[in-house]
């Protein structure tokens, strides 16, 4: 074995190009100190990151930091996946932060360099092939989320949440540490694709309570990231005290990146016969609890993340037909991977599209509001409200939010073809409960406004040209003039275009499903 | 591409687009007309569906048991088994035709009347959407298509509940989201149980059984019943209907009624039954006495109801129970009666719909306390009333009559103590229900004229006359000549009938 490394830089590109935009973002901020730069140069660096990440995974798999047949990094179709949707998604949630920057209630040089970071985190997460470049990619992830949360000035919720959320996620990187080290005491492996081998060679490991321990801290601690019932009290609280456009991230980027970990080490290292049970039990639990507490809700950030609660459940559901042998045979295990993945995607679609909808529908720099705040939207702003009503009923899995249906019809394919019927049939009645909420929301936004909503409605209906209308101010004079309650909506074209492009894409998704399914099953 | 395809196609795409144009249309007025005509369009496509070739002589043992006269077949997601594959038969042509001809009716309705909620334009936009999802249903060869179309029609139909209905009509409209999803998420795991075990969703190719496990007949039967159960309805699921018939706001109530209720019968008998006989032949006894149930509940309650439109929901309950009767039995004579039946409940409770709204609309009241002596201020509207309440009892000679008469028929044909049994049970409902509809037309139209119906002009607006013409004429027609619609679904029921045993 040679002791010189040789390292393919080409299946690194993306993670330089990731880490290169938060330099240019750091030296941008630095040097001309100028807010516009700044975000263009990190604009400039995801964009290049996304289409890096298209241009290297339209290629063959390609490895690197390879000890003699493991190898630590790993771009193939997935890591593209990954790395494309994480920059487009960094792409999105900075377009939404431009009237909170604007507003300036957030530094822009540090919130631009944290999302970049968090990116570069994303990005090299996809191709993470051993224990260690997991958890370090998913804490690059995380740890800007922590500052990002609580960056809001002034603002003690957000501040409560930085703190929930830091505490609560470092004692889950703890735990999937220990669970690394056990792994590491039981077999010597930590590269996945070795792990895998060694439990297929010697069985009898499993019988090993370490391993067992091990195994089951791995999967817990990730459980943690993906917000998993029972391991998802700090998600309500988080999201709905971050500022709306890191809400979006955490809901739809940090979510899918704790997604793909847990799918690496379930797919690649660890005994299904092991896994199987414990992901059949959370995804259940996590849906049904999600949906149930959802239902309660009075904030609309807090049954946004409720719900996306719920839905880390039906992202997780098709694992779970792992735990019966007929969900183990290699057709129907490829068939579960690419179902979760093929969720994953089309939920993180939706879920941007509805949260540039709430902030479309909110002013600048506020937070989610109350349910009430948004009572008959739909009547001032018709294409944002409907916009909006799209993506829930795309999230809760009907028609005309195509995408959500066939999303649904996707993971309950991937069960029956696994044999589990039953785990088919819970998801099923969930989508029931879910729609009773998603309903709520969305008549909500057509209803009957109240007393003091009705008054500013004349001040409103001029907003009635769309989601790209004329920029910010133009709202604010009529706004003055609102009674309390009613507040002025600034008009951004940022905002208004992410919510165009998300609802665009999530139509044409709903369409031609077979394109995301084909990315998903790479 | 044939005129068969593009027909079928148009009858999709004209209402999509329709829809698409009332929604575009920025004056109110001019969508609902644009909407009117899209759906007159839809109709003349529909009833043009009948063309070409449908001769059935070259029967033979190995010949599918569905053959449609036009089809079309397009891949559309390969990874989800779905294919845009679509076709007309003698089964599905009736139901495509009612249901063009009540959207086209209620968007013509909706020119001279728009309910309070919301704008007209809106209304007839939804509406159109309905017709796609329900013609869609109707149409679709393909499991996961059906499924797909089935789940397009709920959220447009609570929009219509939800928006132009009456004073509790939130609560009902999510009653009947959550229910009817509730119904059609157990179809989606149930179609794919059948998927998954035969590796495709071809209907054509799976009609039969397709060599499918009895196993995974039950289960499929179990789960498909169900979901077609909730949608008919079936006792005991039917709760949530006479809510929504009742709040929704008159158009929406007959398209409910009309030709919402038949995608639940219509599936049964060509996706649960067809896909898996076996488990059909097992389930029937449950069914027919489930059919017959609703029967007798539907018409006691009935006869204890006090409110006019409620009423005509709760007589749903009851007809429908005739038809998912002759389902059950399956036997020729049994399904072609449920097939009539659903023709013809789906004609006389559209018209006794409109004229319930017509009576709500001028004498603000609904409750049968504060109606009577309709005949003596309004004689036409009574009169109308009359012969559409006496069509719905089943009168020989009026639509109602074959299906519910060819139901009991089928049930004691089929012989055995249980269908016996089943067979008089039924009757007496059938007696129960020329009692309720009796006592509904003794108290609304006889007697001496109450404040509420004093007030009311004698005459009738020629929008009403020209959307109740068409359902007045069809009751008879279907009534007198029964072979309008059995004509063309004798030989596909006979086909699958075939395939059952």
């Amino acid at each position: 074995m040679s002791v010189v490394q040789s390292v393919d830089s080409v299946a690194l590109l993306p993670a330089y190009l990731a880490a290169g935009t938060a330099v240019l973002v750091l030296v941008t901020d630095l040097v001309l100190a100028r807010p516009r730069a700044t975000v263009a140069a990190a604009v400039l660096g995801a964009a290049a990151t996304a289409l890096g990440s298209a241009l290297v995974g339209a290629g063959d798999e390609r490895r690197t930091f390879c000890v003699g047949a493991d190898c630590s990094y790993v771009f193939g179709g997935r890591a593209a996946l990954v790395g494309v949707v994480v920059a487009l998604l960094t792409l999105g949630v900075l377009a939404l932060s431009g009237p909170a920057l604007r507003a300036g209630q957030s530094p822009v040089g540090e919130y631009a360099f944290l999302l970049a970071c968090s990116m570069t985190g994303g990005v090299v997460l996809g191709a993470a092939a051993d224990l260690i470049t997991l958890i370090v990619a998913l804490e690059t992830l995380t740890l800007p989320l922590y500052v990002l949360v609580g960056l809001r000035r002034g603002s003690l919720a957000s501040a409560e949440a930085a703190v929930t959320f830091f505490v609560v996620s470092v004692v889950a990187t703890t735990l999937t540490l220990l669970g690394a080290a056990l792994l590491y005491a039981a077999t010597g492996a930590l590269h996945l694709g070795r792990l895998g081998a060694l439990f297929a060679d010697r069985p009898e490991l499993l019988d090993l309570p370490l391993t067992g321990a091990a195994v089951a801290l791995v999967v817990l601690g990730l459980a943690f990231k993906v917000a998993a019932v029972p391991f998802h009290a700090w998600a309500p609280a988080t999201y709905d005290g971050a500022p709306l456009p890191v809400a979006a991230y955490l809901s739809t980027a940090s979510k899918l990146g704790g997604v793909v970990a847990l799918l690496a080490v379930v797919q690649y290292a660890l005994p299904a016969e092991v896994t199987g049970p414990v992901l059949a039990l959370l995804a259940v639990l996590t849906m049904t609890v999600g949906n149930l507490v959802a239902l309660r809700q009075r904030r609309t950030v807090r049954l946004l993340a409720w719900s996306s609660v719920a839905q880390a459940g039906y992202i997780l559901a098709p694992l779970g037909a792992l735990a019966l042998a007929a969900g183990r045979s290699a057709d129907a295990r490829s068939a579960a991977y690419a179902a979760a993945v093929a969720y994953a995607v089309f939920f993180v679609v939706l879920e941007l599209a509805a949260f540039a909808a709430v902030v479309a529908l909110r002013p600048a720099g506020a937070d989610g509001g109350t349910l009430d705040d948004l009572r008959g939207a739909g009547r001032r702003h018709p294409w944002r409200a409907a916009a909006l009503g799209l993506a829930l009923v795309g999230l809760a899995g009907l028609p005309p939010g195509l995408a959500g249906l066939f999303a649904k019809v996707t993971v309950v394919r991937s069960l029956l073809d696994g044999g589990a019927g039953w785990l088919a049939v819970v998801v099923a009645v969930n989508a029931v409960i879910g729609l009773a909420y998603y309903l709520r929301l969305t008549a909500t936004l057509w209803a009957a406004p109240t007393t003091d909503a009705a008054a500013a409605l004349p001040a409103a209906d001029a907003d009635a040209a769309g989601p790209t209308g004329p920029t910010a101010g133009a709202a604010a004079p009529t706004g003055a003039a609102a009674p309390a309650g009613e507040v002025p909506v600034v008009r951004t074209r940022t905002v208004g275009a992410v919510l165009v492009v998300a609802t665009v894409v999530a139509v044409v998704i709903g369409f031609a499903p077979q394109l995301v399914l084909d990315v998903a099953a790479r | 591409m044939s005129l068969g395809e593009f027909l079928l196609v148009a009858v999709l795409a004209v209402p999509a687009l329709g829809a698409v144009a009332v929604a575009a249309t920025p004056r109110d007025r001019a969508a609902r007309v644009v909407g009117t005509v899209a759906a007159a369009v839809t109709l003349l496509a529909a009833a043009l569906l009948a063309l070409g070739d449908r001769t059935w002589s070259g029967y033979t043992p190995s010949a599918p048991a569905v053959r449609p006269w036009h089809r079309i077949d397009l891949p559309w997601v390969p990874g989800l088994e779905l294919r845009f594959h679509l076709g007309v038969d003698g089964i599905s042509w009736p139901l495509v035709v009612l249901t063009a001809l009540l959207t086209l009716l209620c968007c013509g309705y909706t020119l001279w009347r728009v309910p309070e909620g919301g704008s007209g334009r809106a209304l007839v936009a939804l509406l159109l959407v309905v017709e796609v999802g329900i013609l869609g249903t109707f149409l679709a060869l393909d499991l996961v298509l059906f499924f797909v179309f089935f789940e397009i029609v709920l959220l447009p139909m609570y929009a219509v509940i939800a928006g132009w209905g009456g004073a509790d009509r939130r609560r009902a409209a999510r009653k009947f989201a959550l229910y009817t999803l509730l119904g059609s998420v157990l179809l989606l795991v149930g179609v794919y149980v059948v998927v998954a075990a035969a590796g495709t969703a071809d209907i054509v190719a799976l009609t039969g059984g397709a060599g499918l496990s009895r196993g995974t007949q039950l289960a499929a039967f179990t789960l498909l019943a169900l979901a077609f159960a909730v949608k008919s309805p079936l006792w005991p699921l039917h709760s949530w209907l006479p809510d929504a018939h009742t709040q929704a706001p008159t158009v929406g109530s007959v398209i409910l009624a009309g030709v919402l209720l038949k995608m639940g019968t219509y599936g049964l008998i060509r996706v649960a039954v067809g896909v898996a006989p076996e488990g059909a032949r097992w389930a029937a006894p449950v069914l027919g006495a489930l059919a017959v149930a609703a029967i007798l509940v539907g018409a006691l309650v009935c006869l204890a109801q006090d409110e006019l439109k409620r009423l005509i929901a709760y007589s749903s309950v009851g007809h429908m129970g005739f038809v998912l009767l002759g389902v059950a039995t399956l036997t020729s004579t049994g399904i072609q009666a449920a097939l009539i039946g659903n023709v013809a409940h789906g004609v006389i409770t559209g018209l006794l719909f409109f004229l319930a709204g017509a009576v709500k609309d001028r004498a603000h009241t609904g409750s049968l306390a504060e109606l009577s002596g309709l005949r003596e201020t309004a004689p036409r509207l009574a009169g109308l009333l009359g012969f559409a309440a006496v069509a719905s009892l089943g009168l020989p000679g009026l639509a109602g009559f074959w299906g519910e008469a060819f139901a009991v028929v089928a049930a004691v044909q089929a012989g055995g103590a249980l269908w016996t049994t089943l067979g008089v049970l039924a009757a007496v409902g059938g007696a129960l229900t020329a009692a309720y509809f009796l006592r509904l037309l003794r108290r609304v139209t006889h007697g001496r004229p109450s404040p509420a119906v004093g007030r009311l002009a004698p005459g009738l607006a020629r929008a009403e006359l020209v959307a109740w013409a068409p359902l007045v004429l069809l009751a008879l027609a279907v009534g007198l000549a029964p072979t309008l619609v059995l004509g063309v679904a004798e030989a596909p029921v006979d086909a699958l009938v075939e395939v059952l045993r």
